[in-house]
């Protein structure tokens, strides 16, 4: 057992590994193609050799960026397979169709369009040459839209009925899983604070020139893009971060728990805004959750349930249960688990001896047509996964880490809007060259984008475990059985070669910002 | 439209699309190939500069080429996908490893301040073309030599060495499929090259290596032919759904589908065409090498994966558990999930239209030695 524990964290820490990395060059990609793109366009219109200047200059660094970008994301693709093929297998059927449309229909458009982008000044028209600008923006974007509804099934499994024949769950509407609300709210969300990131990143390099007395107009236009751009994103994505924690709510209430280091379930509970927990705190002993908090009455209740009197469960009522509320016990969902788990097996051993009638029988538990199947599937086979845990506090995850990385987060994201807000007034104004205060706040203001979107990730990924998909399989099972060595040797690989590229790519972006224009 | 077809033929439509895919995948390999060559050609600069870019225009589609044909496979044969990855896990990553090179390498190579210098990048550039081609034969050489892993009632896969991958570059056949995609590779690379540069001595440097290598290729490819075609295959009964070793298995598929024996055999002649047309004395013609080699790379390659996938084949074989063996048909998604993924299969043409559209527009124009020492472009 040790030894699977040992697996699945080196497993799940060389996937995290992977998509931190792979999260430093994507956000910059999404929200610079559009911004690169509204360049260009103005460009083509006005034939103007400074924005032609401008849109080259942050091609380059797009480019410099992109190329990392594309080399963690082959990782990521691979990564499904070669580490969690239990979990490929499991759900193929679902996650696989969304990955292939990304592949056919967005990498394609991407690939090639980027190319024309690129060396397309004086070998396409500039009509076509600026409309690859665009499809570069639209493909890199409909990329993250298809990986996203593959995420986001994983948090809200929908549209998919489990077919006992060959243990895997099948997709039944295409359309319930593409245009799931999660899914929506998922890309939205990440999209728009993407966008946030990318304006910051060029708030930042601008800033850099004005320090500097460089590039005066290029980096003086380049911010105000970068700032109207910002702060329409930032607060699109506070519209779409309030959806996701309505959805939390609905579909993972733990990870709302976790988020808010919330132990004891409250009637109009308020929403802490700014706490520190007690690290002695757990479920087993009776301390104080938090050394220090502060926190809006009602709020969380609001959030959550769109009512100030709503009751939001907490960490105990969910491991322990609380009749009142009818939430069951974990030890009453792994029972339930273990049973659905041995049905399946009763059913897998009925077909290998092909007896008819114990198939037929068994067969109608998994068919929710029928009322045998209804209940079943309700009340049994919804909590599978729980059948593959051994004890009940497996299901609680890293509640430091998901607390903390969301206070991050939330908070980053309000300072973001003001900041965009004083950027854009002073560029209007064109004042902007004579605040410096604001603008070493400016320079600095990327890596706290870092910190938040990486944050962000954190909590949507850490606040959700033991699950690889909720509820129904843990990251236990999914995880591919191999030695923990092999795992141990990539992680290490890995973890040198991402390193050493990053360095790579920050030096020649560093010097290319340095060259200027 | 896709609803009315039956789950066998959805199944044999998506191993026809990974098949396409698989096929174009081992062409653009021509990239690798002629990674393995820059310092073989390109002594010095501008020449060595110059290959690169000619060679690496659109690395990027061989990238994309890789990541879709992994992407479909997990989409359209997910247990295939779990079972190989999985299972031969270091033979994947060595693919993978390698793929990550080469991404930064064409974007980091010719960029100032790059850490750690061009030299080390060029070199990552041949570690690719080499173990790239070679791992990738590799792969598909054990779709016929099969893999050690088992499955339990819930499909998981256990793999049952402790090598994860690396046991298939010990199996003779796959070493000769692995050593044939290379030398296939450097042998399109060298006729690409005699189409698209003009430069006198890489075009005389090329012909004189394309002496060697085709026909290298040639022997090891014609040997792998007959060591499968001569060897045991692997077959389902349709009626009882159960597995069995059948003896000239591979030669039979041949033989029982005209259509595939005649596929593999125009692909042949057009690869043997293809690398003969430069030593002809028709000035016209003596570039054109590529197109037919191109095509019959393609055919070639098509019709040994057709062959795995159809006629009742095992694309997969298990050595430890005979019945856990893979076909199209225990291997596939759900009729739902080929049905939807089939309309999405109709935009393969437009893609590969304006690919195509793209790229003549991009290559109209041959790349000159001074172009490459610019920094306006990422190559």
């Amino acid at each position: 057992m040790d030894e699977l524990i040992s697996l699945v964290n080196w497993s799940r820490g060389q996937f995290a590994l992977t998509a931190m990395y792979h999260w430093i060059f994507v956000p910059i990609t999404l929200g610079l193609t559009i911004m690169i793109a509204i360049m260009h366009t103005h460009y083509y219109k006005t034939d103007n050799d400074e924005w032609k200047k401008m849109t080259k200059f942050w091609m380059k660094l797009l480019i410099i960026n992109f190329i990392l970008g594309v080399a963690t994301g082959i990782i990521l693709v691979f990564e499904f397979g070669t580490n969690w093929s239990n979990y490929s297998w499991f759900v193929g059927d679902i996650f696989g169709a969304p990955l292939a449309i990304e592949g056919i229909l967005a990498f394609f458009m991407e690939a090639t369009f980027i190319a024309v982008m690129i060396f397309g000044w004086d070998r396409v028209s500039k009509k076509l040459h600026l409309i690859s600008t665009w499809l570069v923006a639209i493909g890199s974007n409909l990329s993250a839209l298809w990986i996203l509804i593959a995420n986001a099934w994983m948090q809200h499994p929908i549209g998919t009925v489990f077919n006992p024949a060959t243990a895997r769950n099948e997709m039944i509407n295409f359309w319930d899983i593409a245009l799931s609300p999660v899914a929506i709210n998922k890309f939205l969300h990440t999209t728009t604070s993407s966008y946030v990131v990318a304006s910051l990143f060029v708030i930042s390099v601008s800033s850099w020139y004005l320090l500097k007395k460089r590039h005066i107009f290029i980096a003086k236009k380049s911010m105000l893009i970068a700032a109207i751009f910002g702060f329409i994103s930032s607060i699109m994505t506070i519209f779409t971060g309030d959806s996701s924690v309505y959805q939390v709510a609905q579909k993972q209430p733990m990870k709302l728990a976790a988020m808010e280091g919330l132990y004891e379930g409250k009637t109009s509970a308020g929403l802490v805004t700014i706490g520190i927990l007690n690290p002695k705190k757990d479920i087993n002993n009776d301390e104080k959750p938090y050394y220090f908090k502060i926190e809006i009455p009602y709020l969380l209740s609001l959030l959550s349930y769109r009512d100030a009197d709503a009751y939001v469960p907490g960490i105990n009522d969910l491991i322990y249960g609380n009749e009142e509320q009818q939430i069951l016990s974990a030890e009453e969902k792994i029972a339930r688990g273990n049973i659905a788990i041995e049905t399946l097996k009763q059913y897998q051993n009925a077909k290998k001896q092909n007896d008819t009638n114990a198939l037929a029988n068994l067969g109608k538990k998994f068919d929710p047509n029928t009322k045998v199947g209804d209940y079943f599937l309700n009340n049994y086979f919804r909590y599978f996964g729980y059948g593959y845990l051994s004890s009940p506090h497996e299901l609680i995850p890293n509640i430091a880490l998901t607390f903390y990385s969301f206070h991050i987060m939330v908070s980053l994201g309000f300072l973001f809007i003001l900041l965009f807000l004083l950027v854009f007034i002073y560029v209007w104004k064109d004042t902007i060259e004579n605040k410096n205060i604001l603008l070493y706040i400016s320079l600095w203001s990327v890596l706290f984008g870092f910190i938040a979107s990486q944050s962000g990730w954190i909590v949507s990924e850490v606040g959700r475990q033991p699950w690889i998909i909720q509820d129904l399989m843990p990251t236990v099972a999914g995880v591919t059985q191999l030695s923990v060595s092999n795992v141990q040797i990539t992680f290490i690989l890995f973890a040198i070669i991402f390193t050493t590229l990053l360095i790579a790519e920050l030096s020649i972006m560093f010097n290319q910002i340095r060259k200027g224009p | 439209m896709f609803e009315q077809l039956s789950y066998s033929t959805l199944q044999g439509y998506w191993w026809l699309i990974i098949s396409i895919l698989g096929a174009t995948l081992v062409f653009m390999m021509f990239v690798l190939g002629g990674q393995t060559l820059i310092y073989t050609l390109g002594k010095k600069e501008p020449q060595l500069s110059l290959i690169i870019k000619e060679i690496g225009i659109r690395w990027d589609l061989t990238f994309t080429n890789l990541v879709v044909f992994c992407g479909t496979i997990f989409a359209a044969f997910p247990l295939f996908y779990s079972t190989s990855f999985g299972g031969a896990y270091w033979l994947w990553m060595l693919i993978l490893f390698t793929f990550v090179l080469q991404v930064v390498s064409y974007g980091f190579r010719n960029k100032a301040k790059n850490f750690l210098g061009a030299k080390t990048y060029e070199w990552f550039l041949f570690l690719n073309g080499l173990f790239g081609t070679i791992s990738l034969g590799v792969v598909i050489g054990t779709l016929f030599t099969g893999g050690n892993f088992v499955h339990d009632e819930m499909n998981f896969m256990r793999w049952t060495t402790n090598w994860h991958g690396i046991e298939a570059f010990f199996n003779i056949k796959n070493l000769l499929l692995g050593l044939s995609i290379f030398f296939l590779a450097r042998t399109l690379a060298l006729l690409y090259l005699i189409n698209r540069v003009s430069d006198i001595h890489i075009q005389d440097a090329s012909k004189k290596h394309l002496i060697i290598n085709a026909p290298i290729f040639f022997v090891l490819f014609f040997t792998f032919i007959l060591c499968i075609c001569l060897g045991n295959g692997y077959t389902l009964d349709p009626e009882t759904q159960i597995v069995f070793i059948q003896k000239y298995k591979y030669f039979k598929n041949f033989i029982e589908l005209p259509w595939l024996g005649t596929i593999f055999l125009i692909g042949i002649l057009l690869l043997i065409f293809g690398v003969l047309i430069p030593f002809l004395k028709n000035k016209k013609l003596e570039n054109k090498g590529i197109w037919l080699a191109g095509f019959g790379c393609f055919f070639t390659i098509l019709s040994l994966f057709l062959c795995l996938g159809y006629n009742n084949t095992v694309f997969y074989p298990s050595l430890v558990d005979m019945q856990s063996s893979l076909t199209i048909y225990n291997a596939s998604s759900s009729k739902y999930t080929l049905v939807v993924m089939s309309y999405v299969s109709l935009l393969i043409p437009f893609i590969a239209a304006y690919i195509i559209y793209t790229s003549r527009l991009l290559l109209k124009k041959s790349f000159t030695a001074n172009e490459t020492s610019s920094d306006n472009n990422i190559f």
